[in-house]
């Protein structure tokens, strides 16, 4: 598997998961204090990497045909519902990812919350807000941090995607303090959810058995034949949602999480 | 401490499986019956993609029938 697609693959997975972390950490900082926040991200960024070094060394002395077919298989299902997710929105059956309006909400939610002191923690629901957005969302971070990186022996390359996104994230969310809203998460949202569909597929089957026609090469076709695959899915809803009535054509679509 | 239990695998149920548990179960028999397939002198890899082929837009039709 090439170190360039499996780059590209976490770095846009983490820029994501990012995206939507710093927005409520932002809030939470901007609206009650930034020492209980900033608290809340480092007992997060922490739990996560206790996570990274239980659960790393465990992956690893699992063989490899069983860590292809369950790690290959997690990832084609976890791919396949970022692929599904993403077409919905593009299809606008489900509401894009407004960063701006859940910047809005959490700062509404924040500021109607009573300051409450536990500890060395001055604002318990700042420091829960962002510590529950950091691991959450971090979470999915690990998961396709290890699992790409086991699969592929590339652990270490894997990791510094996933520390390069974060860091560029929460250097731009310091600067402007502001959510950022400009990130195309849906797309990004596609591309990644591709990705790991076809990744996780190549392995499984190779995990029971099955063999590629190609090899490796396989990837070459399978990852732009999913993609073109979902543009087509996207246009027939886009086709199908046209069609509707258009009271029905709304439903659904609204600020999601 | 019931109510615990239920929401930490509610939790695990919705980070892995997600909105639409037939994927996953579609994606398990898939993968069953090519290493099943792969046993013999037929060629067993397309079944995955067959079946992604199938379960994405089946997927995607049922979320939005009703939309």
């Amino acid at each position: 598997m090439g170190g360039t697609a499996l780059f590209i693959a976490v770095f846009l997975a983490c820029l994501v998961e990012a995206v939507e972390a710093t927005t409520i950490v932002l809030a939470s900082g901007t609206t009650r204090e930034w020492r209980s926040t900033l608290m809340g991200v480092g007992c997060g960024l922490a739990s996560l990497v206790v996570l990274v070094i239980v659960l790393g060394p465990a992956i690893s002395v699992i063989p490899l045909a069983y860590l292809r077919v369950g790690v290959g298989g997690l990832l084609l299902v976890f791919g396949l519902q970022w692929l599904r997710k993403s077409i919905l929105r593009a299809s606008g059956y489900k509401a894009l990812h407004d960063e701006a309006a859940i910047y809005a909400t959490q700062v509404a939610a924040a500021r109607s919350a009573s300051k409450q002191r536990r500890g060395a923690v001055s604002d318990w629901y700042a420091f829960t807000l962002s510590f529950k957005a950091v691991l959450l969302e971090g979470l999915e971070v690990v998961f396709i941090v290890l699992t790409f990186g086991t699969n592929a022996h590339r652990v270490p390359l894997a990791a510094a995607a996933a520390v390069a996104a974060v860091v560029l994230v929460a250097g731009i969310g310091v600067v402007v303090r502001a959510p950022l809203a400009r990130v195309p998460e849906n797309g990004m949202k596609f591309v990644v959810g591709v990705m790991l569909t076809a990744f996780g597929a190549f392995w499984a089957v190779e995990g029971v058995g099955g063999s590629w026609p190609g090899a490796d090469a396989a990837l070459l076709v399978l990852a732009p034949a999913i993609a073109a695959y979902g543009l087509l899915i996207i246009v027939w809803l886009r086709r199908q949602r046209q069609s509707q009535p258009a009271t029905d054509g709304t439903a659904g679509v609204g600020v999601t999480p | 401490m019931r109510a615990r239990l239920k929401a930490f695998g509610a939790f695990w149920y919705d980070f892995i499986i997600g909105d639409d548990w037939t994927v996953a179960a579609g994606i398990v028999i898939a993968l069953i019956i090519t290493g099943v397939v792969a046993t013999t002198t037929t060629p067993a890899w397309w079944i995955v993609p067959a079946a992604i082929a199938v379960l994405l837009p089946l997927s995607l039709w049922r979320a939005t029938r009703h939309a």
